[in-house]
């Protein structure tokens, strides 16, 4: 894998976008997920405030990635977001319901009306995890693409089984993700509710990601044909496992901040794996190999894929040194005054 | 039912877009005035500045929530209902949807958090920092995209590679593409169009408190600096406004042609109100000074200015939308200017705030730059018609091929509902905001200190409001001056 290929740096580059989306807006829609399961309106806002000053600016690096996809791989961005038409209607229906019952639940006192946000707030994040999922999964799968890159037939030949079961294991990752990340937050009898989900979470991912990972060797056969060509990509394979299993050790010994850690590590596992699926490849098309959308044959010209090399160098030192910035300004435990959600 | 899917993208386009941009443009406008009040503060340690900002960042906070949400649409909607397009300009417009994501997004969300969340957590520097921060990034993204989509109304830099429906756009010289020759004039008129929609935002709250007798201290603080800064940016804009015309004229001459409901090649007025005619190729009950649009653009009223009638028909925008957007923002305009000037006359005077009806007109106007700002962008886009990319692609041609018309009608429906809903919840809760109203500045801590300028105007104002408790004005200004240059 050659880094100075424009092509090579450009896919790498959005991949490290999805991860740190993955990382970033996992926790907190995981943390959307598990909402319903705390009582009490204290809690819910505790909860609803330990990702209020970080949610939207998480969303950002989908945004980002989107823009990115559309400068280097215009075909890709075309022929991906027309062929996943009214999945992503949905999926962009839900980011904007998550948003609102964010951003108004608190501001009445009413407990119908809180009631009524906490529901959507939950329902909507669950969604969007899902429907990420889902769209991973039919990529890896391929979809039915011609030779211009458009779509033939319809939404349903992406409502397969496979798909669903990459869904499953995007939300239990999430609630996973999110509880750990709230335990970290959180403290006293609500830190203690909240930790005893992470047990039932840990084993419920363990049981989607094993039954995943032998649902892609079984259907999706090319997934693994990288690891011949990369075999330094076995390294990751082990991180992963480590990640895994150094969640239970942590919680075990009761260390929730390298618990939160382990479980951002194998957050970016999955998304490096996903990665090693598709490499090179952004679209596969299950008619015929010769309509796939690849790094090349997607990818904008050579001076623009350069000249956004630079925007990206010049650009990324600041978008972490402000996301630094901010997670180091709303550090520990949360609490709530007169601007909290 | 055959249902069209390019007539119904371009509305659903229509409905995300304008619904959008109710949004930003206040972000931009009343950012700025947030850094001017949290500079007055820093500067005097005035807690009534500083009441003044915590109340309009709550407001801010919620609009920029809004248009975050509604925003997220737009980011992905060229590649879903614009497959064609998204194709065809992916290497420029992608570029610059890129460049925003990275300079402006981050730069906005992140230090958001701080002005939002952070007034505890951070010291008084750090806290205006972040807003001028935020206010920044709102401007960087305004930038990135109005160049983007100026790019489609003058796009020079690039070439033309494929053949047919393969046909994309390369960037050959990208400072040529960033600085194509409709977008500084483009630009410029974005950010005048929203720092007035943020004044007029800010003079409606605060007159409606004056009228109320509520919150005086700070509303009379904030309504100064607002229509301070609402007058020059009216100024500003018609400037802006008649540079952009005159380029127009040069690089759009079928645009403004529309503008101005001008079907043959000739000398041109200047209409001031009428209704085009599509039928008779002329404009009815049309009131117009002779010569005027020549004058404007060529300085001779006699100079030829290129009609409807020079290009083919399938070449043509449509007259009525344009013509009449056009021209409702030009009024608005003329009466922006006219209601601050009025307005700064009568602070100066030290009547401003016993003019009731004149604070009731304010309350009202802020309407006017809502409609100022979209009527604006719906008479350019439209104007550009029947072109998505002017000269090079068609909107007819731009759709996704795949995506079938029952599914745009379904986003439709389902955004349309999303939107009222949003609406509706925000109105409710810029409402709620209002009636709470700003903290009382005395519990914020110390006590307050002279401004300068601003103070003694309000002192004007209350002398004039209450001649018993008069104030002798200038020496609170000269002590205003004294103490504001510590």
């Amino acid at each position: 894998m050659d880094l100075t290929d424009l092509h090579v740096f450009w896919y790498v580059l959005l991949g490290v976008l999805v991860t740190g989306y993955a990382i970033l807006d996992g926790f907190d829609l995981g943390v959307g997920i598990l909402h319903p399961l705390v009582k009490g309106d204290r809690e819910r806002r505790l909860v609803l405030n330990s990702i209020g000053p970080l949610w939207d600016g998480n969303e950002v690096w989908l945004v980002t990635f989107g823009g990115a996809l559309f400068a280097a791989f215009p075909k890709a961005y075309a022929s991906l977001f027309s062929a996943f038409y009214l999945p992503f209607m949905f999926l962009l229906f839900a980011l904007i319901g998550r948003a609102i019952s964010i951003e108004f639940r608190s501001k009445v006192k009413s407990t119908s009306w809180r009631t009524y946000w906490d529901h959507s707030f939950a329902f909507s994040s669950l969604v969007v995890v899902l429907l990420f999922g889902v769209a991973a999964g039919n990529l890896m799968q391929g979809i039915p693409l011609d030779a211009r890159g458009n779509l033939v037939g319809d939404v349903r030949d992406l409502l397969r089984p496979y798909p669903f079961a990459v869904g499953a294991l995007a939300v239990v990752t999430a609630a996973l993700h999110g509880a750990l990340y709230l335990h970290l937050k959180t403290e006293g009898e609500l830190q203690e509710r909240i930790g005893r989900l992470r047990w039932p979470l840990f084993f419920a991912f363990l049981v989607a990601y094993l039954g995943v990972t032998i649902a892609t060797l079984v259907l999706v056969p090319h997934a693994t044909r990288n690891f011949d060509r990369f075999p330094i990509a076995w390294v990751v394979v082990v991180l992963n496992g480590l990640a895994v299993a150094n969640v239970p050790r942590a919680i075990h010994h009761g260390k929730p901040g390298q618990a939160f850690a382990s479980s951002c590590g194998l957050v970016a596992a999955l998304v490096f794996l996903f990665g090693m699926a598709m490499f090179p490849k952004l679209a596969i098309s299950s008619l015929d190999p010769a309509h796939d959308l690849d790094a090349w044959n997607a990818a904008s010209s050579e001076s623009t894929l350069g000249l956004m090399r630079w925007i990206a160098f010049l650009g990324m030192p600041f978008v972490i040194t402000y996301t630094a910035i901010v997670y180091w300004v709303f550090r520990g435990k949360t609490k709530l005054d007169d601007f909290s959600y | 039912m055959d249902l069209d899917p390019v007539a119904l993208s371009r509305a659903q386009f229509a409905l995300t877009v304008m619904f959008h941009y109710l949004f930003p443009p206040l972000s931009i406008g009343l950012g700025a005035l947030m850094v001017l009040l949290e500079g007055a503060y820093l500067r005097t340690k005035d807690r009534r500045y500083e009441a003044a900002v915590r109340f309009f960042t709550k407001i801010f906070a919620v609009n920029f929530a809004v248009g975050v949400a509604s925003g997220i649409v737009m980011e992905f909607q060229f590649g879903t209902n614009w497959a064609t397009y998204s194709r065809f300009v992916g290497d420029v417009f992608g570029s610059a949807l890129a460049a925003e994501g990275i300079f402006a997004f981050f730069l906005e969300s992140g230090f958001l958090a701080i002005l939002v969340f952070g007034w505890n957590r951070v010291g008084p520097k750090m806290h205006f920092f972040s807003t001028l921060m935020v206010f920044l990034g709102s401007c960087f993204s305004a930038v990135w995209i109005v160049i983007a989509n100026s790019w489609q109304h003058t796009p020079t830099g690039f070439h033309l590679v494929g053949e047919g429906a393969e046909m994309r756009a390369e960037i050959t010289d990208f400072w040529a593409m960033v600085f194509n020759p409709s977008a500084m004039h483009r630009l410029n008129h974005v950010l005048f169009g929203s720092f007035i929609q943020g004044a007029f935002f800010v003079m409606s709250i605060s007159a409606f408190y004056v009228l109320k007798k509520r919150h005086l201290e700070v509303a009379k603080r904030s309504f100064t600096f607002a229509l301070v800064f609402g007058a020059v940016s009216s100024i500003a804009i018609l400037i802006s406004g008649h540079s952009q015309a005159n380029a127009v004229a040069v690089n759009q001459p079928a645009k403004l042609a529309a503008f101005e409901g001008h079907y043959e090649t000739g000398p041109a007025d200047m209409i001031l109100f009428g209704w085009p005619n599509d039928e008779t190729r002329q404009v009815d009950y049309a009131v117009a000074v002779p010569g005027m649009l020549s004058v404007l653009v060529h300085g001779d009223p006699e100079a030829p200015i290129r009609g409807l009638d020079e290009f083919p028909e399938d070449e043509r925008p449509p007259v009525a939308v344009p013509f009449v957007t056009y021209h409702l923002m030009a009024m608005l305009g003329t009466f922006f200017i006219g209601i601050t000037l009025l307005g700064l006359l009568q602070l100066w005077r030290g009547k401003l705030w016993d003019q009731r009806w004149l604070l009731r007109i304010f309350v009202l106007s802020v309407v006017g730059p809502y409609l100022a700002n979209q009527a604006g962008w719906v008479a350019a886009e439209v104007g550009r018609q029947p072109w998505v990319v002017y000269g090079l692609l068609k909107t007819s041609d731009a759709v996704s091929p795949s995506v079938k018309g029952g599914e745009v009608l379904t986003s439709i429906v389902l955004f349309g509902l999303a939107y009222l809903a949003l609406f509706a919840l925000w109105i409710y809760v810029l409402n709620e905001k209002i009636q709470h109203g700003p903290e009382d500045p005395e519990k914020l801590g110390t006590p307050p200190s002279g401004g300068s300028f601003v103070d003694a105007a309000v002192a004007a104002g209350d002398r004039a409001l209450t001649e018993a408790d008069a104030i002798p004005v200038a020496s609170t200004s000269s002590v205003a001056r004294a103490s504001g240059g510590e």
